[in-house]
């Protein structure tokens, strides 16, 4: 198996209340694949820990066997829809073109190869007669595929959404999910985090179910069997969310940073 | 005008634009308050540079602010990350603490009788005929050093003020750009108060981008809206404060920029209350013609023939104010909508094919409204009506299409009335 991303006994904390507990999994290359879990089971705090928004107390991830400094072009993030404040002045154009920014280019205007770029995204998600709207003017889902458009003008190789069907109608659901299965015949990699069961069934091929924990990961027809899901949705595991608030509440260290399970002392 | 004061006037215009420029990022940030912080924890700065430098050259002014804000801005976010204080009482307790110091300077200096007491106090309200030529110069060449910064990283600043996860995530140099942005922010606030003070400069730094943000809704003619408020609003205050003895300039200014902010609130199109207010008379105008033509067109389709009817028989049939019916169809035969006929005494009304049209295509919104309250609602027919009244001045041609679409091209309404197409 080709390994896309892979989590190596990650712990992370918010306000060093552990939310995610010495998860390790790995990932293969071009599927659709589903973090899926209850509300509160870590699933946003695992794509950002990822992406390197958040810091773990422990353990590492790799994107295609590198760091993700290395391969920080391969890789785009959709963050959740209501992360921004859509009355920002701005149109979605302007905000698809934010998918061409890069570290080289920060200084340098905006190229009329960026704007094809971004065109063909606005295509791609049949927006592109709304280019010139102001984004407060949008619906949910139209401010969706806004957010998709703009990682698809990265033009990246693995794609990591937040998120992205919540609050979209069925018809912009059935169009997103249709865009996702054409990156995967193009060979891309696409990760989204969901929480819905109902639907993770159909959408992807493999999946990690979590819960603070890791409860399983892999194919989708291995992981979706009534035990594991009882596991992962059946209440809270109530000793391990005592521990962890024992732990926020004293604020002593969980493990040294550098700790790392697979060297031996 | 005596040409010095040409050059002053000139001179705190370039700078409360290039404040306000600087500060439209921390409004889009939604972090008005630290530019106020920033601001009062100057006074230390400014003052200590004031004993150090002895004279009062705008570079050892620089310095010291430089060095107080950055300290300022970085001891609020040591307190927000080594305690659980929120960032609106870090910022506070920063802010009282670093001004309540430079007050305390400011009476030590007056004590020891160092410096003239009129040379400082003006960095409190600002006071534009007290700025030397010497200053005029330096701190346009800083409100043109800012205006290039910003310039040149405002995919930077735009980004990370709009997404700053994502920004993250691409690998721009975040932290690079926030250090970029902190430095400017304290420039910005250094030159600002040369014209308003330190007590008063976050309306500088704010106030233009509201009120800016009332009238256009991107973000480089936001830019260019906001330095014209605040070159203007910075003109007026000097230019009254020159004119009166011992008056501030500050107050003056921020005055001016209250005026202009709460202005544009009201009178800015779309957002402006004004505006909002003659959208819903140009929709109750809307209302009164298109139920005329639906009557008439109704009365058409009832009688099978082209009909006229008087105002009295329009009454009849739907009562209505008569002034509102006069003015209504007033209206209606300045579009061409209708003809106005008078074989007998009374004058009498009927549609031109323009008009019909237009009454067809309210009756046909009305009607298709109707079925899809009852077949996707599942609402009971003698319920729909009033809802129906309503809706047909609202729908618009996109979702009239959309209506079709999802109904199938219905033939019939709930209550059995044919749907009228155009092309039938």
């Amino acid at each position: 198996m080709e390994k896309s991303i892979e989590v190596h006994n990650l712990t992370v904390s918010y306000h060093s209340k552990p939310v995610l507990w010495d998860v390790d999994f790995t990932l293969p290359k071009g599927k659709i694949i589903g973090i899926v879990g209850p509300n509160g089971s870590g699933k946003t705090t695992m794509l950002k820990t990822v992406m390197g928004l958040l810091k773990p107390d422990s353990g590492y991830t790799e994107i295609f066997g590198e760091p993700l400094d290395n391969v920080r072009e391969r890789v785009s993030y959709v963050p959740q829809r209501e992360s921004v404040d859509w009355d920002f002045p701005a149109d979605v154009m302007d905000v698809v073109l934010m998918g061409r920014y890069r570290k080289n280019n920060l200084f340098k205007r905006i190229t009329k190869e960026d704007r094809r770029i971004a065109t063909e995204a606005l295509e791609k998600v049949n927006l592109l007669e709304f280019a010139h709207r102001q984004i407060s003017q949008l619906s949910g889902g139209q401010q969706q595929r806004v957010f998709i458009a703009r990682s698809l003008a990265q033009q990246a190789d693995i794609y990591l959404m937040d998120e992205p069907f919540v609050g979209v109608d069925a018809a912009t659901e059935d169009a997103i999910l249709k865009l996702l299965r054409d990156m995967k015949n193009e060979g891309k990699t696409v990760v989204i985090v969901h929480h819905d069961l109902q639907t993770a069934n159909e959408y992807f091929d493999w999946i990690v179910l979590l819960n603070t924990r890791l409860v399983a990961a892999g194919p989708r027809e291995e992981v979706f069997t009534k035990e594991l899901l009882q596991e992962a949705y059946g209440g809270r595991l109530t000793v391990l969310s005592k521990l962890g608030d024992l732990i926020g509440s004293t604020e002593f260290p969980l493990r040294e940073p550098d700790f790392k399970e697979d060297k031996p002392e | 005008m005596d040409p010095i004061f040409l050059k002053v006037v000139l001179g705190t215009m370039l700078l409360a634009s290039s404040a306000a420029v600087v500060g439209a990022f921390s409004y889009l940030k939604q972090q008005s308050l630290v530019g106020d912080a920033i601001a009062h924890a100057l006074l230390p700065g400014v003052v200590l540079a004031f004993i150090l430098g002895e004279g009062r050259h705008p570079l050892y002014l620089i310095i010291g602010a430089l060095v107080a804000g950055l300290v300022a801005h970085y001891g609020i976010s040591f307190i927000q990350l080594r305690s659980k204080l929120k960032s609106d009482t870090a910022t506070s307790l920063v802010l009282s603490t670093f001004f309540g110091f430079g007050i305390m300077l400011m009476s030590y200096v007056q004590r020891i009788g160092k410096g003239q007491q009129a040379g400082l106090e003006r960095y409190l309200l600002g006071k534009a005929a007290a700025i030397t030529m010497v200053d005029v110069y330096t701190f346009s060449g800083l409100a043109l050093f800012l205006l290039l910064g910003v310039g040149l990283f405002y995919k930077g600043f735009q980004l990370m003020a709009f997404n700053q996860d994502f920004a993250h995530a691409i690998g721009l140099p975040v932290v690079f750009i926030r250090l970029t942005f902190t430095v400017l922010t304290v420039l910005a606030v250094t030159i600002g108060i040369q014209t308003v003070g330190v007590v008063l400069m976050a309306a500088l730094l704010i106030t233009p981008s509201a009120a800016a943000r009332a009238w256009t809704k991107s973000l480089p003619s936001m830019l260019l809206i906001a330095a014209l408020i605040a070159a203007v609003s910075a003109a007026t205050g000097t230019l009254i404060s020159s004119s009166i003895a011992k008056m501030p300039t500050g107050p003056w200014v921020v005055l001016v920029l209250g005026a202009l902010g709460f202005g544009s609130l009201l009178f800015a199109p779309e957002k402006g209350l004004l505006f909002k207010r003659r959208r819903a008379r140009e929709h109750r105008a809307k209302t009164l013609r298109e139920n005329l033509l639906k009557l008439l067109y109704s009365q058409e389709e009832r009688q099978e023939k082209r009909v006229k009817l008087s105002k009295a028989g329009i009454m009849q049939i739907r009562p209505m104010r008569e002034e509102d019916v006069k003015r209504g169809l007033r209206d209606l035969k300045k579009r061409l909508w209708i003809v106005e006929r008078r074989e007998s005494k009374a004058p009498s009304y009927s549609l031109t094919d323009l008009g019909r049209v237009e009454g067809r295509r309210v009756v046909r919104l009305h009607r298709l409204w109707e079925l899809y309250l009852t077949e996707r609602l599942g609402m009971a027919a003698d319920h729909i009506h009033p809802q129906a009244e309503t809706m047909e001045h609202v729908i618009t041609p996109e979702i009239e299409s959309l209506l079709i679409k999802e109904l199938g091209t219905p033939e019939r309404d709930p209550h059995q009335s044919v749907i009228p197409y155009e092309n039938k």
